[in-house]
């Protein structure tokens, strides 16, 4: 047997979808002219045309043709020599709708593999959300913004070729970096392309992680039922209807609560949450009649806090609030747990408002990409700015 | 406490009624006896004679039910979906190209284990257009969880559907089950009928009881979500299941028939016409058993030692029975009213399915043979019986025959 190379892709649905298919088939054809045969394919299960949703990309590649067969005996590669994450709120894990609880980004990774994240945050930072594991890997980054390069309008912000560079530099067995440029040049016909390629070749390093080092949460997981454990009519029971809960501070029973399906978890699909500021709510009901998922708990006060569990980060209920920044969506990189922000309020109301006042409201990019049309064209030259500092 | 003494006309044993109506007509006197709750129609022919029927019956007020008209089959086929979710006992039909536009529902309504019950006037498919009797339309769900009978008499007729209500709503069962009835031959032919009484229906067929799949805001579900790769094999084996039990639940409900009608089907799957002492049988679905038994009667006349086997139930295939029946005879002629084209010695469905279970099931291998007869509501004519027949003989007697013939065409 040859040898084989898998990389692995994690992208956002649907914005990053062509952006991950152009890395794949980068790769590929790179690689092809070095002699090796290869496969770039997305992951059928996925749900790639939606908004937000973690999905997969790969590209296979092998020394030789039977090689590349036994490459192809499974479906997705369990183990990858190079994952690439192409937004950074996704390193806090990934609930793709074909896969039953939490992945971590790094689950598939081999022990001298590397973990790649496009990202203007520090390994540090990353690691937060990244989860420990038992084997080491390396984690490198390249200075990125999410991008969307390659869908329909959007610029191109050299992204795809920047990755490729970087992948290039961590695992020159699987293509070389003049490879990478031949293909570019040949295949994209762009010199300045080549550069970026190039530019992030020299500049991507990656650091060791040792084993034990990350976010020490254990990812979300359950047993499939078994035929016979499930039941018929391809029907899912409804939930309890919820009640009312405790208030921390006077211990008195209020609010509601809706019951929810703890096995159909989709917070991953977030890459902003929305920060609610109960001091000024005037529990108009609107966010909690207007969320899609049912997202609002009422608290014992009547104001309405975001579980953090079930939001999907879509915005509407900022939108639909008519009191200016009392709801406030923030990037999900900004957070490093799902706790009920009220309960926070609650225990310290001071601290909380001055987290608001100095964290929150001060940050002017409190989503990307989808705020007003244009806005991500504008972002464009910063990401280039940001992509010749490395 | 005072002893309940009924009064003596009360006693009496309840009378069969008896009443000249077609084959889709006995239908529909069987959705009235059964009390359906929910009837949707949507004019075919030959199928609609029964959307007629029982439209009249709710004019003079003597069946209580929802009837909606839909604006097509696809249409008529989703709304009893629907009311059978949320528990109501519904009726509905089609024929030919009308069951095809159904098709979308027929395919779900298994997996979703809704117990309709459907009454498929058999029809050829267009092109070209004809009214004619072909089984392919209700062999086109043969593959997908529903359970499908052929009968050949008004009586049969009305009996099948208390029985198909019975076994569709069996729990261990729910899903969709049609009655296929020859398109003119047995839909639009008068035959005289007994009709049971409302007493005795009430015996045999209790409420539909949806249980813990009840789609109502005290039983809070989801139906039918889109699921992966994780979990649809999962869903199909439990339909494999109800595929696994049928065979037992039918006859079951055919003991139980024999019990409170006390009109008896013998073995339910299939019926043996002069096979005792045969050497050799003929074997298919419908009303070509008519003229068949004819020629057969004619065949011993002449010393021709010749059965009829006419199989009732095509899903389930009771493959076993069918083949430890068969195995004793010394050549098979299985007629077909279908094509299965391109399929393995380009013969017809059933011939296709009783060599597969023949091969697996029985310890003889007698030369099954395949016709292919009566296409397009052409009749089965005596003399193409005794060809068949003719050819039967031969194989037995070592002549090597053709696997598949065609009976009755012009040239």
């Amino acid at each position: 047997m040859g040898q084989l190379f898998a990389v692995e892709i994690i992208y956002r649905g649907v914005f990053q979808k062509t952006l991950a298919k152009n890395i794949t088939r980068g790769i590929v054809l790179a690689a092809h002219y070095e002699g090796k045969p290869g496969i770039s394919f997305g992951r059928y299960g996925d749900s790639p045309e939606r908004n937000g949703i973690p999905a997969k990309s790969f590209a296979i590649v092998a020394s030789d043709d039977l090689t590349l067969q036994l490459g192809m005996a499974h479906y997705e590669p369990t183990q990858v020599d190079v994952t690439v994450v192409l937004d950074d709120t996704l390193c806090k894990g990934i609930e793709s709708w074909a896969w039953a609880g939490l992945h971590a980004v790094n689950q598939g990774v081999k022990p001298d593999g590397t973990l790649i994240v496009a990202s203007l945050q520090e390994p540090e930072e990353l690691l937060q959300m990244i989860h420990r594991r038992e084997k080491p890997y390396k984690l490198g980054i390249v200075k990125a913004i999410a991008s969307f390069s390659g869908m329909w309008i959007y610029k191109d912000d050299h992204t795809d070729v920047r990755i490729l560079g970087a992948i290039a530099k961590a695992f020159p067995e699987l293509m070389s970096i003049e490879s990478v440029e031949k293909y570019i040049n040949t295949k994209l016909k762009s010199s300045l392309k080549a550069t970026s390629a190039r530019t992030a070749y020299e500049r991507f390093g990656a650091i060791e992680i040792e084993p034990g080092r990350g976010n020490a949460e254990e990812p979300f997981q359950f047993e499939l039922l078994k035929w016979e454990e499930m039941r018929e009519g391809a029907t899912i029971k409804g939930q309890p209807q919820g009640g009312p809960y405790t208030d921390p501070v006077t211990g008195k029973l209020g609010g509601f609560r809706p019951a929810r399906n703890d096995k159909f978890r989709k917070a991953t699909t977030r890459t902003t949450r929305p920060v609610v500021n109960f001091e000024t709510c005037t529990k108009c009901t609107l966010c909690w009649l207007n969320c899609p998922d049912g997202t609002f708990d009422v608290t014992p006060d009547g104001t309405y806090d975001a579980n953090l569990e079930t939001c999907c980060g879509c915005g509407i209920c900022e939108a639909v609030c008519p009191v200016e920044n009392c709801i406030t969506m923030v990037n999900e990189a900004e957070f490093h747990d799902n706790n009920s922000q009220w309960l926070s309020y609650k225990k310290d109301k001071e601290g909380y408002l001055q987290w608001l006042k100095t964290t929150i409201h001060p940050i002017e990019q409190r989503s990307y990409g989808f705020r007003y049309r244009g806005q991500y064209a504008e972002q464009v030259p910063a990401a280039l700015e940001i992509a010749k500092k490395g | 406490m005072a002893t309940l003494t009924l009064p003596v006309e009360q006693q009496k044993p309840p009378v069969e009624q008896e009443a000249l109506i077609t084959g889709a007509e006995a239908i529909a006197v069987a959705c009235k006896l059964a009390n359906v709750d929910v009837v949707t129609a949507y004019p075919i022919r030959p199928y609609d004679t029964v959307m007629q029927y029982m439209s009249q019956l709710v004019a003079d007020g003597e069946l209580d039910c929802e009837f909606i008209v839909a604006e097509s089959e696809n249409s008529q086929f989703e709304i009893v979906k629907q009311a059978s979710t949320c528990g109501a006992r519904t009726f509905c039909g089609s024929s030919g190209i009308g069951w095809m536009y159904a098709m979308e529902v027929l395919t779900v309504a298994p997996a979703l284990r809704v117990p309709l019950v459907a009454l498929v006037g058999n029809r050829a498919l267009d092109d070209p257009g004809a009214f004619g009797v072909e089984h392919n339309d209700a062999l086109a769900v043969r593959d997908l969880g529903w359970l499908l009978t052929w009968v050949d008499s008004g009586q049969e007729a009305l009996d099948t559907a208390l029985i198909a209500y019975r076994v569709a709503e069996d729990r261990r069962i729910f899903v969709p089950l049609a009655i296929s009835c020859d398109g003119a031959f047995l839909t639009h032919s008068q035959s005289l009928v007994k009709v049971p009484s409302a007493e005795q229906v009430k015996k045999f067929l209790p409420k539909y009881d949806r249980g813990d799949l009840l789609l109502h805001p005290d039983n809070v579900i989801s139906v039918a979500p889109q699921a992966n790769e994780d979990w649809v094999m999962e869903i199909r084996r439990q339909n494999y299941k109800v595929t696994e039990k049928a065979v037992d639940v039918i006859r079951e409900v055919y003991a139980d028939f024999e019990r409170i009608f006390g009109r008896k089907y013998g073995n339910p799957f299939f019926e043996e016409f002069m096979t005792e002492d045969a050497d050799v049988v003929l074997f298919g679905m419908g009303t070509l058993s008519i003229p068949v038994k004819v020629a057969i009667r004619k065949l011993r006349e002449q010393g021709k030692k010749i059965g009829f086997v006419r199989l009732r139930w095509f899903r389930p295939f009771a493959g076993k029975e069918i083949a430890k029946a068969l195995e004793r005879f010394s050549a098979i002629g299985v007629i077909d009213r279908d094509l299965s084209l391109g399929s393995p010695d380009l013969s017809g469905v059933v011939a296709t399915e009783l060599r597969s279970a023949m091969y697996t099931n029985a310890s003889t291998r007698p030369p099954v043979l395949g016709f292919i007869c009566g296409l397009g509501g052409r009749e089965v004519t005596l003399p193409d019986v005794e060809k068949m027949a003719e050819s039967v003989f031969q194989a037995a007697a070592g002549k090597a025959q053709p696997l598949t013939q065609w009976i009755g065409l012009r040239g």
